[in-house]
């Protein structure tokens, strides 16, 4: 055998390297993530949950019958046992992540329009689009939001998409800022400007190479807008403005434990838990992503 | 500067007789208003005559309009559920809201700060992770549930909390320490989080090392050098935090029973209270927008390399 050059040890598979695109590297960083991964499987109970809450849930959300107060274990049927008027508790927590599901990513979805849509404009073409929007944002910005969630919903009346439309209305403008800084921060750097100087028409410079400097504190965002969205839904149902009777909902399962603390504490520790579990699953999550997305945060790099 | 705050100034004035004006329309939109008993309705001239007394006859422009006027003038109305001056329930009301909001940051705030710069100087280390963790969690917590919680532990079941908070009571530790303590938690995190990566980023700079190299005290660096950095980080949580205390937290007055402002804020929208929740969403609002303008102007203050716009 011939002696081994040292570039033939590079050859041998061991020794070839693979490239990786950023987004490989940034998942192989959220998978070293542990407490991420923990909020992961948390997340993915919860979509599952939601999603497929028709198929899974043992009975409809809205069967009541006359086993009431059930404690959990008391009765195999109701493993969660049953609530004030005999509906099962398992189906009432599993219809209860359908829609905080629902509502969290309707809201995500319209402050995600928006902010991409609004925000583009007024940093790209600044002038009066900037000027009028600043101005209708610094007034949605002054609205305290939680007492203008509740004006909204007593206007509108109790139900999923008034409380949709209520934290939509005062949530958007965050995402909007958010665009249009990194737009503003973006719009004069050089390989912008080339692009234009090579005839590129604003579409395609907007989705070819804005939409990509954007997409990371997106995501970042995104991570940790949700959770508060469900959370905002939770609050309104528990001071009893946000969803109708008899869909379930987590807040409204809290605020219906009330008047029970002191008998059938169970009513409340439930959706109680479950919330804070969720939560907790979503900011480990966000705080996995941003580690992974934003390699200058300091955990990463260890610094 | 001057030039600058006039124009603030001007934008302020827009914000607040733009949110009223939000506000009034909502109220006024909103089905059924605060002399619509469902068991004992009033004769129709009664109605007529009561409707007139409050000025509720008027269109709505013309209701928001006189009650700009008046509360320019420091009158706020007259709440038609207590048929008392609504400057008058606010000093009643506010205090307690205050009381609650000054010691949450009391003690919430020199806590946050010294475990966020603890965890920055013993970064990557079990004592750091402890507080990451700790902090990412307690910022997130839904507050509602972290009162449940307090209440089904230290209420129902070891009983040693009044379950009826303070409204019948002079507001002693017993049913001060859980609201306080709920109240400030949000911001021990937050800033723990904002102070700490404040902290690395500052410890990170060259003047730093710098200054420990020239022989300066690690403790003199650490309050001289970085601290005075810090500020700025510090500013941008320490403002929102103080609208939130002097607003009143809807969640924590309503689960701990507290006659602070909040609370009132959520009796008056059920009851329809027109002037009750004007003046709350003014007053909010007037808060929140002076807030961002010290925001900015105290950045200038604090770090001459950003100019105002």
């Amino acid at each position: 055998m011939a002696t081994q050059t040292y570039a033939d040890k590079l050859a041998t598979p061991e020794h070839t390297y693979k490239s990786l695109t950023p987004f490989q590297l940034a998942f192989r960083r959220f998978r070293k993530h542990k407490l991420a991964m923990v909020g992961f499987v948390i997340i993915f109970i919860f979509f599952f949950m939601g999603i497929f809450a028709p198929v899974i849930s043992p009975y409809p959300y809205d069967k009541t019958s006359i086993k009431v107060f059930y404690e959990p274990g008391k009765d195999p049927a109701h493993i969660l046992g049953t609530d004030n008027v005999g509906r099962d508790y398992l189906s009432r927590v599993i219809w209860g992540a359908n829609t905080s599901l629902i509502v969290s990513m309707s809201v995500q979805a319209f402050c995600l329009v928006v902010g991409l849509a609004l925000g583009f404009m007024a940093g790209w073409f600044g002038g009066v689009w900037d000027y009028v929007l600043s101005r209708i944002i610094e007034v949605v910005g002054a609205m305290p939001g939680l007492m203008f969630q509740i004006l909204i919903m007593t206007l509108l009346g109790n139900g999923l998409w008034n409380v949709i439309i209520a934290i939509a209305i005062l949530s958007w403008p965050g995402w909007v800022r958010l665009v249009r800084a990194q737009v503003l921060a973006y719009r004069t750097r050089d390989f912008m400007e080339a692009s234009r100087a090579l005839g590129a028409s604003t579409s395609f410079i907007a989705w070819r190479h804005m939409f990509p400097n954007i997409l990371n504190p997106l995501l970042i965002a995104i991570s940790f807008g949700v959770p508060g969205f469900i959370v905002a839904e939770a609050g309104l149902s528990f001071l009893g403005r946000g969803i109708n009777d008899p869909v379930a909902s987590w807040g409204k399962m809290l605020a219906s434990a009330g008047d029970y603390v002191s008998s059938y504490i169970y009513m409340g520790i439930i959706p109680t838990v479950i919330i804070i579990i969720v939560i907790i699953g979503f900011s480990f999550f966000g705080d996995g992503v941003r580690d992974a997305l934003d390699p200058q945060s300091d955990r990463a790099t260890g610094g | 500067m001057a030039r600058y705050l006039l124009v603030r100034f001007f934008g302020f004035i827009f914000v607040i007789v733009t949110v009223s004006f939000i506000t009034f329309f909502l109220m006024w939109s909103t089905p059924g208003g605060p002399f619509d008993e469902s068991k004992m309705p009033l004769e129709g001239a009664a109605k007529a005559n009561i409707l007139k007394k409050y000025g509720l006859d008027q269109p709505f422009y013309v209701q928001w309009f006189k009650y700009m006027v008046n509360a320019v003038q420091g009158d706020f109305g007259t709440s038609f559920q207590y048929q008392t001056p609504v400057k008058d329930l606010f000093l009643k009301f506010w205090p307690n809201s205050l009381l609650l909001g000054v010691l949450s940051l009391a003690w919430s705030f020199p806590v946050g700060i010294i475990i966020g710069v603890i965890a920055a100087l013993k970064r990557n280390t079990v004592i750091d992770y402890f507080i990451t963790t700790f902090a990412l969690v307690t910022s997130s917590l839904p507050q509602f549930a972290v009162i449940f919680f307090a209440l089904a532990i230290f209420a129902v079941w070891l009983k040693v909390v009044p379950y009826g908070g303070w409204i019948d009571r002079t507001p002693d530790l017993k049913v001060l320490i859980l609201p306080v303590l709920i109240f400030g938690m949000g911001t021990v995190g937050s800033l723990a989080r904002y102070t700490r990566s404040g902290m690395l980023d500052v410890l990170g700079q060259d003047y730093i090392r710098t200054a420990r190299a020239k022989g300066a005290k690690r403790s003199v660096v650490i309050f001289k050098h970085a601290m005075r950095n810090m500020l700025v980080p510090i500013v941008t949580i320490f403002l929102p935090t103080v609208t939130n205390i002097l607003s009143g937290s809807i969640y924590v007055e309503l689960g701990f029973v507290i006659p602070g402002v909040g609370r009132f804020f959520l009796l008056s929208i059920f009851a329809r209270d027109y002037p009750m929740i004007m003046a709350t969403v003014l007053i909010a609002a007037t808060i929140l927008s002076v807030t961002y303008l010290l925001t900015d102007v105290a950045y200038t203050l604090l770090d001459p390399r950003i100019r105002l716009a």
